[in-house]
């Protein structure tokens, strides 16, 4: 940043005068952005995006030494070697790869099951007349708003009650379905599905969830992926409700990740290997799938 | 009506509440009920092993009110809150503003914003437990480095609640730049061409046409921020190892106490008593949030000349009211 502070105002405005007949016809294209950036723009975002990735880049070179590099006068710049030994240790403090197959397990089962349900109510809501359905469907919305989360101890109870604390179904089943989900596929296939299609299926002896199945079904899919997606985030980096009802011995990656700071709060280094082997697997899926979440964030304004 | 045709009937009545029928049922298990049954459970005496005891009416509301630990919990709340909410959705509009320009490799640079999104609280709680750590943590040999004294990140509440805020700002604030710059992309351009024609610089337009024209989206960021915000739990609660708030509870918030009475000290009556009172700040500020918005949504409709004689007489008899009234407090 302080190194292109000197530059940029040169350059803003050899660019301004240059392009000042290039801005007119850009302006003339409707949407397109009237403003050329400059490299102060470029400079300030490459410090946002830099600033995202410097607390996992630290994580992932603290990890790779010994913790007694942070007590030494000068910080380190570049990797040691130590991650795969740290990396050992942790496993062998928290049931490492039982906690990743669980996050995937749980991630998984409930974002197909958001997706599928949430596509069958949101289906109904927008292209199906049946009686209720403007009540019943305000009343989705103004759910989206309850801090449910705040039924934390009789959903306890109930869980305690069926025998299933410990188990992933505890925390599977309350996921299965969101409000927001509904919302989300009532919203797109209101204007994805057009009504001819489905008088169409209907004349053409569709009975009802065939309709669905062969009109619904493909029209829903960009949708249903992007949802499948948030559904997938917000249940891997979930904690609250895991870290209560899961036991020490089945957790998902955030449970075993606060084992991990129990058992070795003194060691920093341990700890941050840790988080970066519970952060890698979301990385790996944000580089492909990223274009993805950023579109259906735009489109829909979404909040987990 | 023979067989065929009354079947197809029935499918098209009844389908429409099957397809629905899962989202009900199960929300209704797992969501509303616990929701309610936790105002029966805060009536009682209830521990968590022996279950459910004597009907105690409110006396554990009276306990937990008299509580100094809950409403430093209440404190910590709204102050980790505010100082989420508010610098998150400066910067998250300031960085839209810059991704709404003509860039090259736009997506590179919406995903680049979004990247923190996909980390778990857990971890980033880590990460920045060990940058705000009082000895040895970067953040606080930066600051020697540069001259200054070393903050007390954990010792010092308003300092905790920093430090935790700048936790939920780095997950949260390239998302909701992209909420921005979605809303930025909607504001017709022609707005600017008039702000241009009247001479306004840029600086001006952002803050005249820019920021006014967000700011229904800025009401929705901060409104669904309110209701995960006030419920915070992960990143006070992996802030140190012992998970407790803090030694003095400088930083426990009023879920991570929801979670010590129930779990800690297995009192449900009194773990449930707290969350129904969060729940009724929730309602609250939900409710101050709503007439704000309407305020703003009814001046609105005053500042924009009104299109009839009529209209404008009214608009002109309420100022005028106003403004007597102003006299008349003076």
């Amino acid at each position: 940043m302080t190194a292109a502070a000197p530059i940029a105002p040169v350059d803003e405005q050899a660019d301004s005068g240059r392009t000042l007949g290039r801005n007119r016809r850009r302006r003339s294209s409707p949407g397109g952005a009237q403003r050329r950036p400059g490299f102060i723009i470029y400079g300030c975002l490459a410090a946002v995006v830099l600033g995202g990735l410097f607390p996992l880049w630290w994580s992932a070179l603290i990890g790779s030494h010994h913790a007694t590099i942070l007590s030494q006068t000068s910080f380190p710049w570049w990797p040691g070697g130590n991650f795969f030994a740290n990396a050992a240790t942790v496993m062998d403090t928290v049931p490492f790869w039982r906690a990743t197959l669980n996050s995937i397990i749980v991630s998984t089962t409930t974002a197909f099951s958001v997706v599928i349900f949430s596509t069958l109510a949101g289906y109904a809501f927008a292209k199906l007349r049946f009686k209720g359905s403007g009540p019943l469907l305000v009343f989705v919305i103004a759910t989206m708003a309850v801090p449910t989360q705040l039924g934390v101890v009789p959903l306890y109870q109930v869980m305690a009650r069926l025998g299933w604390t410990g188990e992933l179904t505890a925390v599977i089943v309350p996921a299965l379905v969101t409000a927001f989900g509904v919302f989300w596929m009532t919203q797109y296939l209101r204007q994805a599905i057009p009504d001819e299609l489905i008088e169409a299926a209907t004349v053409d002896g569709c009975n009802m969830i065939r309709t669905f199945y062969h009109v619904c079904l493909p029209a829903a899919r960009p949708a249903a992926a992007m949802l499948f997606l948030f559904t997938f985030v917000m249940n891997w980096t979930n904690f609250f409700w895991p870290f209560i009802v899961l036991g020490p011995s089945n957790p998902t990656l955030p449970v075993a990740l606060q084992q991990l700071q129990a058992a070795h709060f003194v060691d920093y280094s341990l700890v941050l290997t840790g988080a970066t082997l519970a952060t890698v697997p979301l990385l790996i899926l944000f580089v492909f799938t990223g274009r993805q979440l950023v579109s259906g964030i735009m489109q829909g304004a979404v909040k987990a | 009506m023979d067989l065929r045709s009354r079947a197809s009937a029935w499918d098209r009545k009844y389908s429409p509440y099957l397809y629905i029928s899962p989202f009900f049922i199960l929300f209704a298990i797992v969501g509303l009920f616990p929701l309610l049954y936790t105002v029966w459970v805060a009536a009682h005496d209830w521990d968590l092993i022996m279950g459910q005891g004597e009907f105690v009416g409110f006396e554990n509301f009276t306990h937990i009110l008299g509580q100094r630990a809950f409403w430093i919990s209440l404190r910590n709340t709204l102050s980790i809150f505010i100082l989420s909410t508010g610098p998150q959705v400066l910067f998250a509009i300031v960085i839209a503003y810059m991704l709404d320009a003509h860039l090259r490799a736009k997506t590179f640079w919406r995903m680049g914003v979004l990247l923190p999104y996909v980390v778990t609280p857990v971890a980033v709680a880590l990460i920045f437990g060990n940058l705000f750590a009082e000895r040895f943590g970067l953040v606080n040999s930066a600051l020697e480095t540069i001259g200054l004294n070393p903050v007390g990140w954990q010792s010092d509440s308003l300092a905790s609640h920093i430090a935790i805020a700048t936790m939920v700002n780095f997950r949260w604030t390239g998302y909701n730049a992209l909420i921005f710059l979605a809303a930025m992309q909607a504001i017709p351009r022609d707005l600017y061409e008039q702000a241009e024609i009247d001479g306004a610089g840029r600086v001006r337009q952002f803050l005249s046409v820019t920021v006014p024209m967000l700011r229904p989206t800025i009401i929705f960021v901060v409104i669904t921020s309110t209701i995960g915000g006030l419920q915070i739990f992960d990143e006070p609660r992996m802030y140190d190892h012992s998970g407790r708030g803090g030694s003095d509870g400088q930083w426990r918030t009023m879920t991570l106490y929801l979670y010590e009475l129930g779990w800690t000290r297995s009192d449900f009556g009194r773990a449930s008593a707290v969350a129904v009172l969060l729940f009724l700040l929730i309602v609250a500020i939900g409710i101050i949030n709503f007439m704000i918005t309407r305020r703003i949504a009814t001046a609105d409709g005053a500042r924009q000349a009104p299109p009839t004689r009529a209209g404008r007489r009214a608009a002109g008899r309420a100022r005028g009211k106003k403004l007597s009234r102003k006299e008349a407090a003076r």
